[in-house]
């Protein structure tokens, strides 16, 4: 903690960065995103367990990048967004300072994508043995059950997009949801409009999603939305043998033919 | 009216939702569903979440749903047909367990969609609904309904009002008409109230955390303090999460669904969050960063309600901050714009 102050500040005093996102104390029992722009308000960063928001989705934030340079503490979840959002051509190598709290309370400081990479490798970048086994279940179910899962799931939703907010890969300056010409996506947010709605973006996500988790902890009506996603990381992976956020110059899986591909998928 | 005070015994609670299933009003109340409490229909007493602060939304989905279908149409080589929805198919219910907060919220809703000539979709719909509202003996720190002239026994916007005061007792309070008459429904579960019950020391205590007056005052005059609204929103996110669940954001937008033959207007709510709420046809946003449009939100609630409508568009309830996935907190900041200047 006092590594990080006295790291942080540094930055700042030496102009290193112009703006450094931590994690600072919220409102009751929460943590929030803070966004420290002087030296003196460096006291306020906080590094405890509960500092678990990606916080790779605020350095494309407009009004955040015109703070000037930023630097940004960064969770696994967020160090893989950097990569992905790297290999998606969002940030330039070198463009962001990222620090990284060691569980023993050192800090790592990436000097290039490169060495993100080769930090992940070692890293456990799985998701819980919770949501394993949560998706385990949900795989045992039949194709009807597992729709009557979802669409009882997405009943609930109130389409506050929260969750497309909230997740760093879904920075897509005019979303397909919002494109009304042709009208892809209906805007209600009843049955047919939220179905279509969590399954475009889940496809969309597909080999995309580093599993943070943001989409389901920003979600006000409780909707395992984490879910949905992290069902396609393994078939992604088998399938074409890629893991998104692990490589600053990866191809897409889903948007890149090679000649060995398999077809299995293809009914 | 005057209000009339009664005493119910809890124990008969469960007899009110059957009185009212049997003359036939739909009753609609707060049911946990997991992490999250909405507001639907209940069969009795045992599906109603009636110990948890508030529900997840607010009750104003009850009058003003998110979708709701006002013009049906048939297309033909003739031309349009219209077919108009009538607004006037709700039947009359009875909204029970609510919180003050809820109730009064509806003030700023018909307020809103009561100007002229009158939004009948939602009218009709909130003059069918009676509504109970049961005051808060407890409130937590997101809670600043005195801050903004309310209070977790207010009874603005409520027919009947319930305060739990003491083991087997309920205070009711008889405050309109409509209540009157709900009231008659179990008027031999009643009896009379004796005289000087306070029920202020069965209510929670709610700390007054800024001056309403001064928050509308400075509001207005810190249009142009960017800096301020940008301090307050770098970690906002532009989700509609806030104005989804808030009882007083009446933002809507029509949306027209068709094949080639039929198609049904419907309109659904909207956020002046969302960066595509100001969009112009030609690429051009006036409201082009989220500052503006949180600037917007409090501008809304704090300056153009108060003026053109002669009422605070909130209530205090602090549901946006519970919903806000980043930690966005109104009491926080509008106890900050109390202080500008």
């Amino acid at each position: 903690m006092s590594e990080l102050i006295k790291k942080v500040t540094q930055l700042l005093n030496d102009k290193t960065v112009d703006v450094f996102i931590g994690y600072g104390k919220g409102s009751a029992d929460r943590i929030r995103a803070i966004f420290v722009r002087s030296a003196d308000q460096t006291e306020k960063l906080v590094l405890n367990s509960a500092c678990t928001q990606n916080l790779a989705g605020y350095i494309l934030k407009h009004e955040v990048k015109h703070l000037g340079k930023i630097g940004v503490l960064a969770n696994v979840a967020a160090l893989r967004s950097m990569l992905q959002l790297a290999s998606e051509f969002q940030v330039k190598d070198g463009e962001v300072l990222v620090l990284f709290a060691n569980p023993d309370g050192t800090l790592t400081e990436f000097i290039d994508f490169n060495s993100i990479e080769v930090f992940l490798t070692t890293t456990d970048t799985g998701i819980t043995s919770d949501e394993q086994e949560r998706i385990a279940q949900l795989e045992a179910l039949t194709v009807s059950e597992r729709w009557n899962f979802w669409n009882k799931e997405f009943e609930k939703c109130i389409k506050c997009y929260a969750c497309r907010a909230a997740c760093p890969m879904c920075y897509c300056h005019r979303c397909t949801t919002d494109v009304n010409q042709p009208q892809w996506i209906p805007v209600a947010s009843h049955e047919r409009g939220n179905l279509d709605y969590h399954l475009m973006r889940a496809m969309h996500l597909a080999g995309r999603c580093v599993n943070c988790g943001e989409c389901a902890s920003a979600c006000p009506m409780d909707i395992p939305l984490n879910l949905l996603t992290y069902q396609l990381i393994s078939p992604i992976k088998t399938d074409f043998g890629a893991t998104a956020g692990m490589k600053a110059d990866a191809v897409y899986a889903l948007s890149t033919y090679k000649p060995d591909d398999k077809e299995n998928f293809i009914i | 009216m005057e209000k009339e005070l009664k005493i119910l015994k809890y124990s008969d609670l469960s007899k009110l939702i059957e009185r009212f299933h049997a003359k036939g009003f739909p009753v609609l109340a707060p049911v946990r569903k997991g992490k999250v409490v909405e507001i639907e229909l209940v069969e009795s007493l045992g599906d109603i979440a009636l110990d948890v602060l508030l529900s997840t939304q607010s009750a104003k989905k009850t009058a003003f749903p998110k979708v709701e279908k006002v013009l049906k149409y048939t297309l033909a080589k003739s031309g349009v047909t219209q077919h108009p929805v009538d607004p006037d198919t709700a039947r009359e219910t009875i909204l029970f367990g609510v919180r003050p907060c809820d109730a009064s919220g509806f003030k700023s809703l018909d307020a809103i969609f009561g100007e002229a000539p009158g939004d009948q979709f939602y009218l009709k719909k909130k003059e069918k609904t009676a509504i109970i509202s049961f005051s808060c003996p407890e409130a937590d720190e997101y809670c600043f309904c005195t801050s903004v002239g309310g209070g977790p026994g207010n009874t603005a916007g409520s027919d009947l009002q319930f305060t739990g005061i003491g083991k087997d007792e309920i205070l009711v309070e008889i405050l309109t008409e409509k209540g009157k008459q709900i009231a008659a429904i179990f008027a031999d579960l009643l009896s009379d109230s004796p005289a000087g019950v306070d029920k202020t020391k069965f209510l929670a205590d709610v700390k007054v955390v800024f001056d309403s007056d001064k928050v509308v005052e400075n509001t207005s005059a810190s249009f142009n303090n960017a800096a301020l609204w940008l301090e307050q929103s770098l970690r906002c996110i532009g989700c509609g999460a806030c104005a989804f669940v808030c009882p007083t954001c009446a933002c809507f937008d029509f949306q027209d669904e068709q094949n080639t033959k039929q198609g049904v207007r419907l309109r659904l709510w909207d956020s002046c969050g969302f960066s595509l709420f100001t969009l112009h046809t030609s690429g051009h946003n006036p409201r082009e960063v989220q500052s503006q449009r949180w600037r917007q939100r409090i501008m809304h609630k704090f300056s153009y309600m108060p003026q053109q409508l002669h009422v605070v568009g909130c209530e205090g309830c602090g549901r946006c901050s519970r919903a806000c996935p980043v930690d966005m907190n109104i009491k926080e900041h509008l106890t900050a714009i109390a202080q500008v200047g």
